[in-house]
């Protein structure tokens, strides 16, 4: 017997939507290399093989279709916001333990594929940065040239940890400084310092920020994800940083500096648009955008953190299912009622 | 003519597959070697075969008789023998089997004796009427008995009449060869149902990758001098779901609770204008209809089919190729595999496509859920299909109705734009059947909730019944028993009599007014008494006594002592149930 209606069904599968995500990191991961050097191609290819290695062994633990499973793409996605969000001269064994814990606990223990409550990879950034802090706020300076061999000596551990290996992003550079300062620097003297900052916020980073947007453009114009999330996370964005920008610009950077610093861009559109984790209805989308965007600055501004993204989307990723349950939609032909 | 049209949220755009059926005219099927014409085609009552085996018949001879008002009558599709009424298996998913009229042709095909009638010179429940009688549904699919829908509400105006000739579901064409052909015909149906239900405008949608049929209609409306709207709409399945078409053209969603006519509007198929027609002008009842039939076949064509053509015989006049492996009546989205291809052509037959993998390649495994929404934006009636899975899926039905799975139209959309290959719908259909399944259990606890109960009081109101009946004649005898005792008291009274100063009169007649007196005095008293006791009858029946149980020796001593002692007026009088009975 064959399955029912419909018999027709569209060219579409999970394993689609995971390699256009992919594709659509590629923007960004071009503008990171050329920063930081082919470290960051190392770390993606030791995320990957952790997160398939990891996948496979629990499927097999599970009893679950390895084939099916292994081939859906979504490991490779957790594995790649992961080498991404981490420190690009981390440790093998960094990258690897993060991985291996989005996957085994923060997806499989949860159910598997589709029934995690939280981003896998922002779980293993968080238990990262809460177990390691010191190593996840190592950032290689800027201006630090190493060739693809002395990156492979650090990140596999063969040569000594270089103190211009413990810089900080041009984030944590900034408010380390204004907290530092207290007063006595301000904003528009520190982004004068053209070794770290560029026309708008980090030297280098702002590119990388940029190739996440365009990145996340092509998948809203693909229709994988909607507007919801990334605009309303801006939007908060640019509101709260905006509104202690004119507050008081010496002490608080421009939204575009906030913008394109961090992982504001690749958390808009590649992290607090999951949709597993996420919210689900319009209203909810932007609600979880705008709330997420919110505590990203907090955290980052006020917070203990060189960046807010992993826990504004872990907070957020907590509230979304009681957000989706208040903001159910009305049915066709109800809309006067609801 | 301009009309502003509006939008209806989701919908999808599969692949048309329009074009290979839409080649060739439409051709008259030849007569099958019989025909096997189920008696329910419609919503509503089963019609009730008129025939029996052995009987002649003409066509478009009634052989099955409407049943009820919400149902519609059934005609021999051509002249021949009834060879059996019978059950036979339907084209149905289900494959169960239905009462069917088999008719052998005789190969004449000799209609009944036709009367044209001039519908403006009847009235309409004469007009109603006939369409019931002539067997007029909706071909749209849903064969809903048309001359239901054509009585106008009281209390809503109708303003707008929406013919829907959209035809959204791909591969099927009949719609539209209809109206490219006999778009005046069709129009002229249209008029039929206007002056029945005398709508402000009549909207006819045509989905706009059918520009032959809407050039056809517009001209058909000027010739036969019309004022209908021809209005092109999108291409967007489902653009010719009832209301999803009634949203386009009118702007008004009607809800799943509610009828299109609550809003003022009223709906109907191209296909079924046609046949409202015929029957009219030509006397003609329901006994064919347009199929298209396409898919894996050398020749897709649109056939005028007679209603109890065997499936297999009509696919063989489009030559399907030798790996079809089975037959989908309807469309690809909403339709479903025959369970026998030797199934009737029914009055909801609109297509039948050739199955086979190249055209309908097996699904994928179906992977979880990850919530992308997709159905969700897909979903014509904005429903959380992916919620209602998660609960559908985890037999929590309560919470599929909160996420109102049955507003659901089943029109597959989301299943069609599911990346995990998620058969959404059969998850949908699954819980409806559940619910409905369980409403039923429910029913019939309930029913058998009130019987018990029911039966409880029916015991209780008799039981206390027979302690009221008991009572009562407890108090008679114990009223008699007084009598007596006043009888016999009344003698030492005579002697005190005529001590009395205030009595007058002579003494006989005193004697014998005494014992009047009492006797009245006691039959007030026995209806007191018979009151009293039924309370207390109550009150026993309700708490168990000490004086229960007694011997029959017991009980008449009591009495008497009780007796004795109303006599001596020391107590009231207690209602002694008699031995006998007690003991029972």
């Amino acid at each position: 017997m064959f399955a029912p209606a419909p018999f027709l069904l569209k060219d579409v599968s999970v394993s689609q939507v995971m390699i256009q995500v992919c594709v659509a990191l590629i923007p960004g991961i071009a503008a990171y290399a050329s920063l930081v050097g082919p470290a960051i191609l190392v770390q993606l290819a030791i995320a990957t093989l952790a997160a398939l290695a990891a996948e496979a062994v629990m499927l097999r633990i599970l009893r679950k279709p390895l084939a099916m499973f292994l081939t859906d793409g979504s490991a490779i996605v957790t594995a790649w916001l992961i080498a991404l969000t981490f420190p690009p001269l981390a440790p093998w064994w960094l990258i690897v333990t993060g991985t291996v814990f989005a996957i085994v606990v923060a997806k499989h223990l949860y159910g598997g594929l589709g029934q995690n409550p939280f981003n896998p990879a922002m779980v293993a950034f968080a238990v990262s940065i809460v177990s390691f802090p010191a190593l996840m706020s190592q950032w290689p300076s800027v201006g630090l040239q190493l060739g693809l061999v002395d990156q492979m000596n650090v990140i596999l551990g063969w040569a000594p940890r270089l103190d211009a290996l413990s810089g900080a992003t041009p984030l944590d550079a900034m408010k380390t400084a204004l907290n530092l300062s207290d007063g006595s620097f301000d904003v528009t003297a520190l982004l004068a310092n053209q070794d770290i900052y560029g026309n708008f916020a980090g030297r280098g980073w702002e590119w990388v920020s940029a190739g996440y947007l365009l990145g996340g453009l092509w998948l809203w114009h693909r229709k994988l994800i909607t507007w919801h999330v990334p605009l309303a996370f801006m939007a908060s964005l640019t509101a709260l940083s905006g509104a202690l920008w004119l507050y008081n610009p010496s002490q608080f950077a421009s939204p575009l500096f906030h913008m394109l610093s961090g992982g504001a861009m690749l958390g808009a559109f590649f992290i607090a648009t999951d949709p597993v984790s996420g919210c689900t209805t319009p209203r909810g989308k932007l609600i979880f955008g705008a709330g997420a965007g919110l505590l990203t600055y907090i955290i980052r501004v006020f917070g203990g953190y060189p960046d807010g993204v992993a826990f504004a989307v872990l907070l957020m990723n907590l509230s979304a299912p009681l957000i989706d349950l208040l903001t159910q939609p009305p049915v066709f032909g109800m809309k006067d009622k609801a | 003519m301009l009309m502003n049209l509006f939008k209806f949220k989701g919908g999808v755009k599969p692949p048309t597959n329009k074009t290979q059926s839409v080649g060739l005219p439409i051709a008259i099927a030849p007569l099958p070697s019989k025909l096997v014409v189920p008696l329910h085609q419609s919503i509503g009552g089963m019609p009730r075969p008129v025939v029996q085996a052995g009987d002649k018949v003409l066509k478009g001879q009634l052989i099955g008789e409407a049943d009820g008002r919400i149902s519609a009558a059934v005609h021999a599709p051509t002249s021949g023998t009834v060879v059996d009424v019978a059950m036979h298996i339907q084209p149905h998913p289900s494959g169960l089997d239905a009462l069917c009229v088999v008719i052998e042709p005789d190969g004449k095909d000799e209609w009944i004796d036709r009367q044209p009638l001039d519908y403006a010179a009847m009235s309409p429940e004469q007009v109603r009427e006939h369409l019931q009688q002539s067997g007029v549904v909706g071909l749209g699919g849903a064969v809903f008995p048309t001359h239901g829908k054509l009585t106008a509400s009281k209390t809503v105006p109708m303003e707008e009449m929406v013919i829907n000739g959209a035809e959204c579901e791909p591969f099927i064409t009949c719609d539209d060869l209809l109206m490219r052909e006999r778009a005046e015909e069709v129009v002229r149906g249209i008029g039929i149902f206007r002056d029945l239900l005398r709508p402000k405008k009549v909207l006819i949608g045509i989905e706009d990758n059918k520009p032959e049929a809407a050039a056809a209609m517009r001209a058909a409306v000027a010739a036969v001098g019309e004022d209908f709207a021809v209005i092109q709409v999108p291409t967007l399945y489902p653009a010719g779901g009832a209301k999803q078409l009634i949203r386009v053209l009118t702007g008004k969603e009607v809800p799943a609770a509610k009828r299109s006519t609550d809003l003022g509007v009223q709906c109907f198929n191209v296909a079924t204008a046609y046949t409202a027609w015929r029957a009219i002008a030509h006397g003609e009842p329901v006994v064919s209809r347009l199929v298209t039939v396409t898919g894996n076949v050398h020749d897709p064509r649109n056939y005028e089919v007679l209603i109890g053509t065997p499936m297999d015989e009509l696919l063989k006049l489009a030559r399907p190729h030798p790996d079809t492996d089975g037959i989908i009546m309807g469309g690809p989205m909403m339709g479903f595999l025959v369970p026998d291809v030797h199934v009737p052509v029914i009055k909801a037959t609109n297509c039948l496509i050739a199955h086979d993998d190249r055209l309908f390649p097996p699904k994928a495994p179906e992977m979880p859920c990850i919530r992308c929404g997709a159905c969700a934006q897909a979903c014509p009636h904005e429903l959380q299909p992916f919620e209602m899975y998660w609960f559908s899926r985890a037999k929590n039905f309560g919470k599929t109705q909160e996420y109102n799975i049955f507003d659901c139209i089943e029109c597959g959309c989301c299943s069609f734009v599911c990346p995990s290959r998620i058969p959404l719908v059969q998850y949908f259909r699954f819980a409806k059947s559940e619910i409905w399944a369980r409403e039923r259990e429910k029913n019939a606890a309930d029913q058998a909730k009130t019987r018990f109960e029911f039966k409880q009081l029916r015991e209780e109101r008799e039981k206390a019944d027979k302690a009221e009946k008991l009572a009562k004649a407890a108090a008679a005898q114990a009223a008699k028993k007084a009598a007596e005792a006043a009888a016999a008291a009344a003698v030492p009274a005579d002697a005190s009599a005529e001590a009395t100063p205030s009595a007058s009169g002579p003494a006989p007649a005193q004697t014998s007014a005494v014992p009047a007196v009492d006797a009245e005095k006691a039959a007030k008293m026995a209806t007191i008494e018979a009151a009293m006791a039924r309370a207390k009858a109550q009150r026993e029946a309700v708490q168990p006594k000490n004086t229960e149980n007694l011997t029959s020796e017991q009980q008449r001593a009591a009495s008497d002592i009780e007796a004795r002692r109303v006599a001596a007026h020391l107590i009231e009088p207690e209602p002694a149930t008699p031995a006998g009975e007690k003991t029972e």
